[in-house]
């Protein structure tokens, strides 16, 4: 059962399946362990990078294609339901109907891109993708009568996830059962599907052609694969999940714009998530998601909590002042490429049989 | 060009059966130079020709025109008399030409059963499955470790193909080729840079693949012996010319061969 459940692809590794059964009990129990918007927001937003990651990683660690409109799919999904739900009003039809539309587009682009462009060398590649990303981001800020510019769009969701509604009276754990829980299940569900989905396609006889791709592409030509075919079906999957990801963000954050979904920096995170967490490996993705967003939401607190403790210290409390947070990132970021250059999970995990 | 006294043996095996492949008038340049020079030739089932000629003849290229990872400047390429000149290299390969390599060409970083699997999995048509899992299809893995077995692999199987030694480098391209079960199979110096205890495998397994009488063998070697005890006809290429083509002893013994080939082998051999 687990087996099937994880296609097949253990940890291979104790510490790989504890720090995965942490990460997953973690988001699994956050409404109940942890109080507080924020910490639940952090967990959200794990889920969503978590599937986010996983798709680059199926692009960059499995098949070799170096892409920057990665966020564009990403918002493409946001903005999908978001506008959907902003002018149909709130309503599952309009989440639906977002969320069709918008892996319909994402599809056709997905397909337009690859088939005009991955016949040509990968640094090509990389630049259309950034060019086709950038016009769709002014597209996105120019046409402010649909999308609402660089503002975006705030929307409500249908009443059962508001926080207003709850499922039953009473509480569990000290918890009552309200509409925003409902959301955080539905992105958490989502997500854990998703990730599943990703972890079947990438351990059947299509993405182990994917990796052969990755290897050695003029071999697998002479094997009789047709390589187009393949890295054009991986750039669609890549595409479609992404736009889940990105209509699930949507849903969570109940608002939609240019800085939460199609920024070059989101893009950025994605890339460091896959270095950190190891290419190539959906685990990676697990883990480079939830340590880098654990970081960048908590280093803050924890370099100020130092400056504070080092306070007499002249040099050092201002080293680890709160404003440096973005130093230290940079730094961690450094050692952990030093030290697993083949990220954490390929450190830990064994080599493939 | 085309030497004098065209061998009747080959003559006999002309009338029997049609060519499955040909290449007519095949030419590719590079630049300014041209390394296969308008090559007209024909091969026939349960036939083995050798493919000979100093280094930089244009053997390698020859071969890379056939099974299409080079495009032709001019001429064509026909396989059971259909065009094929404009087929891509997997179009070709999914009908039946099989290829391997002169400089070893693997997938490094996966495990050797794997690089065999992957082509039996090609052959199977199993590519394009999104949902399964690759290791449920056991018949699959199966064949593959079969494949390695008849290479004396299947002990390594679980290693890092880039872990492997040369010959074993060499004895696994083999095995990928057998995999793809093809009509035809081009085998470019399959035995070179291999110890003298690893070639009797490999030549016993081209022996076994010619015994079985239907298949089309192409064999680029250098090494005479190799070529006198298992080639049915010689086909020399001298400057990506096509120079000599006939049977075996009247080919060696051809002033042109002697001239522009067998003068560098005999040295290289000795
Ligand atoms: N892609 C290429 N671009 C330019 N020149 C090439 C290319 N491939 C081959 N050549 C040239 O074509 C000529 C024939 O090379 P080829 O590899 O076919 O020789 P060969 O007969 O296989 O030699 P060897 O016995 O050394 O393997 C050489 O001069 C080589 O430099
Ligand atoms: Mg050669």
């Amino acid at each position: 059962m687990l087996t099937r459940l994880l296609s097949g692809d253990f940890p291979r590794s104790r510490f790989l399946a504890l720090a995965l059964l942490i990460v997953f009990l973690g988001l699994a129990v956050a409404p109940f362990a942890l109080s507080g918007a924020r910490p639940l927001n952090v967990a959200a937003t794990i889920c969503v990078f978590i599937v986010l990651v996983a798709s680059y990683d199926l692009l960059l660690g499995y098949t070799g294609i170096v892409s920057f409109a990665h966020t564009m799919f990403y918002g493409i999904g946001a903005y999908g339901v978001g506008l959907s739900l902003y002018s149909l009003g709130p309503s599952w039809g309009a989440i639906l109907l977002g969320l069709t539309i918008a892996l319909v587009v994402s599809l056709a682009l997905a397909l337009v891109i690859g088939l005009f462009s991955l016949r040509v060398r990968a640094i090509f590649y990389a630049m259309i993708t950034l060019a086709v990303a950038s016009a769709f981001a002014i597209l996105a800020s120019q046409l402010s009568d649909f999308t609402g510019g660089e503002d975006g769009r705030t929307f409500r969701l249908p009443e059962m996830l508001t926080p207003g509604y709850t499922l039953f009276e009473g509480e569990i754990f000290g918890t009552s059962i309200n509409g925003r829980l409902l959301t955080y299940y539905l992105v958490f569900v989502s997500a854990v599907a998703l990730f599943l989905f990703l972890l079947r396609v990438v351990n059947s006889p299509f993405g182990r052609v994917l990796q052969a791709i990755r290897e050695n592409d003029f071999r697998a030509e002479a094997l009789g694969y047709r390589t187009v075919v393949y890295r054009t079906i991986a750039n669609c999957l890549a595409a479609l999940l992404a736009t889940c990801a990105g209509a699930l963000m949507a849903l969570w954050l109940r608002y939609t714009g240019p800085q939460t979904t199609l920024s070059f920096t989101i893009m950025m995170d994605i890339l460091l998530m896959v270095v950190i967490g190891g290419m190539g490996t959906l685990y990676g993705a697990v883990v480079g998601a939830a340590l880098f967003i654990l970081a960048q939401n908590y280093l803050q607190e924890l370099t100020g909590q130092a400056s504070h403790a080092l306070a007499g210290v002249p040099l050092l409390a201002n080293l680890f002042h709160p404003d440096r947070w973005l130093l230290w990132l940079g730094v961690l970021f450094v050692l952990s490429v030093y030290f697993f250059p083949t990220g954490i999970v390929g450190k830990l995990r064994k080599p493939n049989p | 060009m085309q030497m004098t006294g065209n061998s009747s043996a080959l003559a006999q095996v002309a009338n029997r059966e049609p060519p499955v492949l040909s290449s007519e008038g095949l030419t590719i340049r590079f630049g300014g130079h041209v390394a296969v020079n308008n090559v007209t030739a024909d091969f026939y089932p349960g036939t083995l020709t050798a493919i000979v000629g100093p280094n930089g003849a244009g053997k390698t290229t020859y071969f890379n025109l056939l099974s299409g990872q080079l495009p032709a400047t001019s001429g064509s390429v026909r396989l059971y008399g259909e065009d094929i000149t404009l087929l891509s290299a997997p179009e070709r390969t999914r009908r039946g030409i099989g290829r391997a390599f002169q400089l070893t060409n693997l997938f490094p970083n996966l495990s050797v059963l794997e690089n065999v699997r992957l082509a039996v999995q090609s052959r199977a048509g199993l590519g394009l499955n999104l949902f399964s899992l690759w290791s449920d299809h056991r018949e699959i893995i199966e064949k593959a470790e079969h494949f390695l077995h008849r290479v004396a692999l299947a002990e390594r199987r679980h290693e890092i193909a880039a872990a492997l030694s040369h010959g074993d480098k060499r004895k696994l391209e083999v095995a990928i080729l057998l995999a793809l079960e093809p009509d035809i199979f081009m085998f470019d110096e399959p035995t070179a840079g291999m110890s003298v205890d690893e070639v009797p495998v490999v030549l016993e397994l081209i022996h076994h693949i010619k015994a079985q009488g239907d298949k089309t063998i192409l064999l680029v070697e250098h090494k005479m012996d190799v070529v006198r005890s298992l080639a049915d006809r010689i086909i020399v290429l001298h400057n990506g010319y096509l120079v000599a083509d006939g049977d075996p002893a009247e080919a060696m013994a051809s002033p042109i061969v002697q001239e522009a080939y067998l003068g560098v082998g005999v040295a290289e051999h000795v």
